[in-house]
């Protein structure tokens, strides 16, 4: 018997191609907007001290403000809240540049090159960032890593009894890696999970693990190529409950063979 | 939390496969490190090397796994019969109901290494031969043991540098304690290849000699490979006999990107929330596995973080001397060492060290000594802050 993981959406946050912000991509989903192609905005790491905010690459932008967006909208103290960072890889420009540097003549790296080229460098500068001492996961499950970062953090929610920030983000790899791994821009989204219902609360999740069937798709053929190419997009159709403000039940892919039942009601 | 009991575990370590020769190895103060010669790695350092590692095929219906990393876990799966003690795990409880969490820092990326070596003179892609998927993404190794072994219940990878494989102890007790499971496949996988033995060195935290833990003189860490493993059940405790995780904790240092915060704020945070979680106080701690990497900065921290909690009052090694710092893999190779340790009634020592750091007030043991164990800590300390410590203990 699986037991079903409960928690309130407190805050979301995303950032996707032509999606700038949670609002824009609320009126896009609910129809009130027309979505268009342009590439994704990464505003700049504004939690970061000054020099550090110059050198931040993509993926640390990306997944600071995602973070940033859901929690603020909960008005949550980002020094308290335990992290769920999932991502399908990490930086993508840093990882070419390193492996084009050790195939060659010259293998001595820069320290900083490499210490961002760990899978948790955008955790570790959250972490710097927000002072925060919770707790922090850094997730991957490749085209499944936004399922399975949503279990641990429903997880944490349910035993620990605390409000956990989901930030799940994918990052393009430049050529020639993008030939392997194809993924088209930056992209991601967060959700501030709460055990309890509060003021700042949008919506009840409820998820059941260990289905079969096919994933929930997106009716709209641009925001489906959105789902398909991103995997921390894949619960775009639960985003656009969210935005509708309706109940919905949603079957997110998670790994081959096994997705999660995910449940949306508003509050 | 409730505990659970680690019913089979095994380890590969440049000191060799399986659980004896490890107990042997340890209880006779071996260390498996020896000079850097690693593919075409030029630098003056010392490595942990497990011997063979290419010659392990994988199964021909998993060759687009086929990779280091991927060889050094199926390696790691044959040792002590791990392999048949999970299949009978499967058939007690069904393939959907064993999850895989593994915790690795690099995964397959020395086969992205040497692809960047045979680009397309023309055209600069890459050969037709390298799979992201299977070969190079942090998820490749937790997939190849979940399809190896035949396991559907939840699945990830943690990538957390130096804490990733003690993290995910924790992340499968809380699948087991919501239900979602009824048992997993823990540990951790890492291999050497060329960004971790240059980038340790371009931050001059490799060391030319063998690593020298809470030593004076310490200089830096010796990098090492190793695949570690363990089957986490529900059990019943009153039973007896065994080794259990009993508590886990987690922390951030919220400091630096590759520096720990300088007074071990965040390690002590880790230790305090894993006795917390066993619902022991610090007296009822025999023996603590240190991080101990054998750089100046992470054993001091850890060091001060240690008298902060312990006083002087706790006996503990770092086995890295021994193993090599193992990166990815090191949390869940200094849990089976734990284990070992509970198992067979000794407290490690420390190869390697020599002149013990005097200002670090410890009851640092550099031999090993006999001593009936109940409780033991493990620390696991990573880049970007990342803390994670586990207690394990023995249930007579």
């Amino acid at each position: 018997m699986n037991r079903v993981l409960t928690a309130w959406i407190d805050g979301i946050g995303l950032i996707a191609p032509g999606l700038p912000d949670w609002p824009s991509a609320a009126a896009v989903l609910c129809g009130a907007q027309p979505w268009r192609s342009e590439p994704s905005v990464l505003p700049a790491a504004a939690l970061l001290p000054p020099a550090e905010r110059r050198r931040a690459s993509r993926v640390i932008r990306l997944a600071l403000a995602l973070g940033q967006q859901a929690a603020a909208q909960a008005g949550a103290d980002l020094a308290q809240l335990a992290t769920v960072f999932a991502a399908s890889g990490a930086d993508g420009h840093n990882c070419h540049a390193l492996c084009e540097q050790l195939a060659g003549d010259d293998r001595q790296i820069s320290p900083t090159r490499f210490h961002n080229s760990v899978h948790n460098a955008a955790a570790g500068y959250w972490g710097i960032a927000t002072r925060s001492m919770a707790p922090c996961q850094v997730i991957c499950a490749y085209d499944g890593s936004l399922g399975a970062g949503l279990m641990d953090a429903l997880a944490q929610v349910a035993l620990d009894g605390r409000s956990v920030l989901l930030v799940c983000y994918d990052s393009e790899y430049p050529e020639p890696l993008h030939a392997k791994r194809p993924l088209p821009d930056a992209a991601g989204m967060a959700w501030l999970l709460a055990p309890r219902r509060s003021g700042a609360s949008l919506a009840q999740i409820s998820v059941t693990p260990g289905g079969q069937g096919a994933p929930t798709r997106m009716q709209e053929g641009a925001l489906e190529a959105l789902r398909a190419q991103f995997p921390s997009l894949r619960a775009l159709p639960a985003l656009d409950a969210l935005a509708r403000r309706s109940t919905a039940d949603v079957a997110l892919d998670y790994l081959p063979g096994h997705s999660l039942g995910l449940r949306l009601q508003p509050c | 939390m409730s505990p659970l009991l680690l019913s089979a575990t095994t380890l590969t370590t440049c000191l060799g496969r399986g659980l004896a020769v490890h107990a042997e190895a340890l209880r006779t103060g071996q260390s498996g490190l020896r000079p850097c010669d690693f593919e075409t790695v030029q630098l003056d350092t010392w490595i942990g090397e497990v011997e063979g590692v290419d010659a392990a095929a994988l199964p021909a219906s998993l060759h687009e796994y086929d990779c280091r990393n991927n060889r050094l876990a199926l390696a790691g799966l044959e040792a002590d019969g791990f392999v048949e003690r999970v299949r009978a795990a499967v058939q007690r409880y069904g393939s959907r109901r064993v999850g895989v969490f593994l915790g690795t820092s690099t995964s397959g990326i020395l086969e992205t290494e040497l692809a960047y070596r045979a680009r397309d003179a023309a055209t600069g892609a890459l050969p037709a031969s390298l799979r992201y998927a299977t070969a190079h993404c942090p998820f490749s190794v937790t997939d190849f043991v979940r399809q190896y072994l035949g396991l559907e219940g939840v699945a990830l990878t943690i990538s957390t540098a130096c804490s990733s494989s003690a993290k995910v102890f924790a992340a499968a007790a809380r699948q087991m304690a919501l239900g979602t499971i009824d048992a997993a496949v823990v540990g951790g996988v890492d291999s050497l290849c060329l960004t971790t033995l240059y980038g340790f060195a371009s931050l001059q935290l490799t060391s030319t000699q063998p690593a020298r833990p809470y030593d004076a003189r310490r200089d830096g860490i010796s990098i090492g490979e190793a695949a570690a493993f363990a089957l986490l059940e529900r059990a019943d405790a009153a039973q007896g006999g065994g080794v259990w995780l009993l508590g886990t904790g987690e922390s951030s240092d919220a400091h630096h990107m590759s520096a720990p915060h300088p007074e071990g704020l965040g390690a002590r945070l880790a230790m305090e929330a894993a006795l917390r979680s066993a619902g022991l106080a610090p007296q009822q701690v025999d023996y603590v596995n240190l991080h101990g990497t054998a750089t100046p900065a992470n054993d001091a921290a850890e060091g001060l973080a240690m008298a902060a909690l312990f006083g002087a009052g706790v006996p503990c090694s770092s086995t890295k001397g021994a193993t090599g710092h193992t990166l990815g893999a090191a949390g869940a190779v200094e849990a089976v060492i734990a284990a070992l340790a509970l198992t067979h009634g000794w407290i490690p020592g420390s190869p390697g060290t020599q002149v013990l750091d005097e200002a670090l007030a410890l009851d640092y043991r550099l031999a090993v000594s006999a001593a009936p164990l109940r409780t033991v800590l493990s620390n696991s300390f990573g880049f970007g802050g990342s803390n994670c410590a586990l207690v394990l203990g023995a249930r007579p």
